[in-house]
């Protein structure tokens, strides 16, 4: 019954339309070592379409000024751009108010963040951050960092070989005495999907409020934060087609509130003393200085765009593309899947026989060619592997079944030169 | 018309036959016992990792050299040339080895601004591929990094970061 009505709900969901939405995307209109471009490192950072080049240029050509600051014109434009982007990021990731969407520089900073201002003041030794062995070093070290301030301890929930996380385990982890569960929904080196409804159902049930690091997730699915329940959720805006240097923190509004400022300066301040300074209303409260403003229109232009196509339309498309993908390099000789978990998004890590994979990556380079190669800044995995670092190709919704077969193309090249 | 692209070209410039040669079967390789000096060299953007080894005598003759550890083929190979290179040679002639391949490697043919460097580095030639491909170099370098660091006798490991 179920499997049917998905069905349906397949059927209405329009084909995306990649083509068209190649044109889109001016980095991807150029040759590199005389072969047109293949990008398939859009988990690292992912190419801007013209629109967001086109949404910046005009901000800093006409609009430009500070925010929340002065009656002129230009202040009045470059905040109404400024909140307009918030506003847009609320509706994108279905926040229910914009107090809830915190601008920082990027996931890590997100992180950082709820790690210093949410959780520092309540640990002591004997707490307990609970995370998972598939993490990014940016969902590790900021709360390996508060550990060590606070004589708390850090505990790893295992992952199997297929590169899951053992639910059994993290479930049993969360009855000690943990202060919070910080876990990737999608995970960059494996392309692992956590079941994220139930984990965070289970967590709650223990009174453990959740961060989810959904940086390798918004460009890839739709993400609905109050259906989620997470009590925090951090990305990128680079990574979702947006410019660098700009990302977003989510929170639910009664613990920002209850949270003191991350960092002191201008436009978090109501008031200011030498006897005592009163801290801005949210989400002001955290933005200290003058904040990345066209970072955050462009960010905005990038959640238009892919408003645009519409992310079931995107996250249909890409799921069959990594199938082919995933097929595809599976009739490569000698080659190694890292990460084949049974529900996963945009990423496969591979080995090749027993090239290193910064051989493959600068060969592959040769031809056009552009993936990731190394440890992907998750190095417990590559341990967890017994393997240095991997090859990864990760997709995006302007890659086509055409740049896959220049992949395993490229990967027939290099098993001709290493012989 | 029919000739590979100019980039098919450096390519197998880069991985020719000495090199992957090393890169397979690395010569001197393993734990050196009773080693006087020894470093380690880390790159840590593609998870490079060499330890070498050196037995060297109060003259500064080095009487044996060995390497271990996990790299990609330009890493390895250089270490497995470098040992192959340098065992039987004076630490200072061993030193102006390493300035002169990392300074032709690095597109620089005068070392510290000094008179052009006519040193013939022999098979270490094979390494001048690596010229085409800037984010390659510091694999060729790593041990000799290491060896520059160990015979100066400096403690920590070195990173090509």
């Amino acid at each position: 019954m179920n499997n049917q009505s998905d069905n349906v709900a397949n059927l209405t969901i329009p084909q995306h339309p990649v083509e068209k939405c190649r044109d889109d995307f001016p980095a991807l209109q150029q040759q590199v070592h005389d072969h047109p471009l293949v990008y398939l490192d859009s988990a690292a950072s992912s190419q801007a379409p013209l629109a967001v080049i086109e949404k910046i240029a005009a901000y800093q050509s006409h609009d430009h000024a500070n925010v929340h600051r002065g009656v002129h014109t230009l202040s009045h434009r470059a905040t109404e751009a400024y909140e307009g982007a918030r506003d847009l990021v609320r509706t994108f990731i279905n926040a229910g108010s914009r107090n809830e969407i915190i601008y920082t520089g990027g996931t890590t900073e997100s992180i950082n963040l709820v790690a210093q201002s949410f959780c520092r003041p309540q640990l002591g030794r004997g707490d307990k951050i609970l995370i998972t062995h598939l993490e990014h070093h940016s969902n590790i070290v900021p709360w390996q960092l508060i550990c060590e301030q606070t004589g708390a301890e850090l505990l790893v929930a295992p992952i199997n070989d297929a590169g899951e996380v053992d639910l059994e385990s993290l479930y049993g982890h969360l009855e000690s005495g943990v202060k919070i569960l910080a876990i990737a929904q999608v995970s960059n080196a494996l392309g692992t999907t956590n079941p994220l409804p139930e984990i965070i159902a289970k967590a709650h049930s223990h009174e453990v409020p959740v961060l989810v690091d959904g940086a390798q997730a918004v460009p890839h699915m739709p993400v609905d934060v109050r259906q989620l329940d997470c009590d925090f959720y951090a990305f990128s805006g680079h990574k979702m087609f947006g410019p660098t240097g700009i990302g977003i923190l989510y929170g639910k509004e009664a613990l920002l509130d209850a949270m003191p400022p991350y960092q002191g300066g201008g436009d978090m301040i109501l008031e200011v003393c030498f006897d005592g300074t009163t801290y801005n209303d949210l989400p002001y409260k955290f933005e200290a200085g003058t904040p990345n403003i066209s970072g955050a229109v462009g960010l905005g232009a990038a959640i238009s765009y892919l408003q645009t196509i519409g992310m079931q339309t995107i996250a249909k498309y890409e799921h069959e593309l990594l199938a082919y993908l995933t097929a595809q390099l599976g009739e490569v000789p000698d080659l190694r899947l890292i990460g084949t978990a049974s529900d996963k998004a945009s990423v496969q890590s591979f080995l090749l026989a027993d090239i290193h994979p910064h051989d493959l990556g600068t060969i592959l380079d040769h031809q056009g060619v552009a993936i990731r190669t190394g440890h992907h800044c998750a190095m417990p995995v590559m341990d967890f592997y017994g393997v240095p670092g991997t090859a990864r190709a990760s997709l995006a919704l302007y890659n086509n079944r055409d740049d896959i077969d220049r992949l395993t193309a490229g990967l027939a090249t290099a098993r001709e030169i290493f012989g | 018309m029919n000739a590979e692209p100019h980039s098919q070209e450096n390519l197998r410039d880069l991985y020719r036959e000495l090199i992957l040669d090393h890169a397979r079967s690395p010569r001197h390789f393993g734990k050196l016992d009773g080693a006087t000096h020894s470093a380690e060299g880390i790159n840590p953007l593609c998870g490079d990792k060499l330890r070498i080894y050196f037995s060297i005598d109060t003259n500064g003759l080095i009487d044996d050299a060995k390497f271990e550890g996990s790299g990609c083929a330009i890493s390895v190979a250089s270490a497995s040339l470098l040992t192959d290179t340098v065992i039987g040679m004076h630490t200072g002639d061993a030193i102006e080895f390493f300035s002169t391949l990392v300074a032709r490697l690095a597109g620089q043919p005068n070392p510290g601004g000094a008179e052009e460097s006519d040193l013939d580095l022999g098979k270490l030639k094979a390494l001048e591929g690596v010229k085409e491909f800037p984010s390659r170099v510091k694999c060729a370098t790593l041990a000799w990094h290491a060896l520059h660091s160990a015979i100066r006798n400096e403690s920590g490991p070195v990173s090509t970061e």
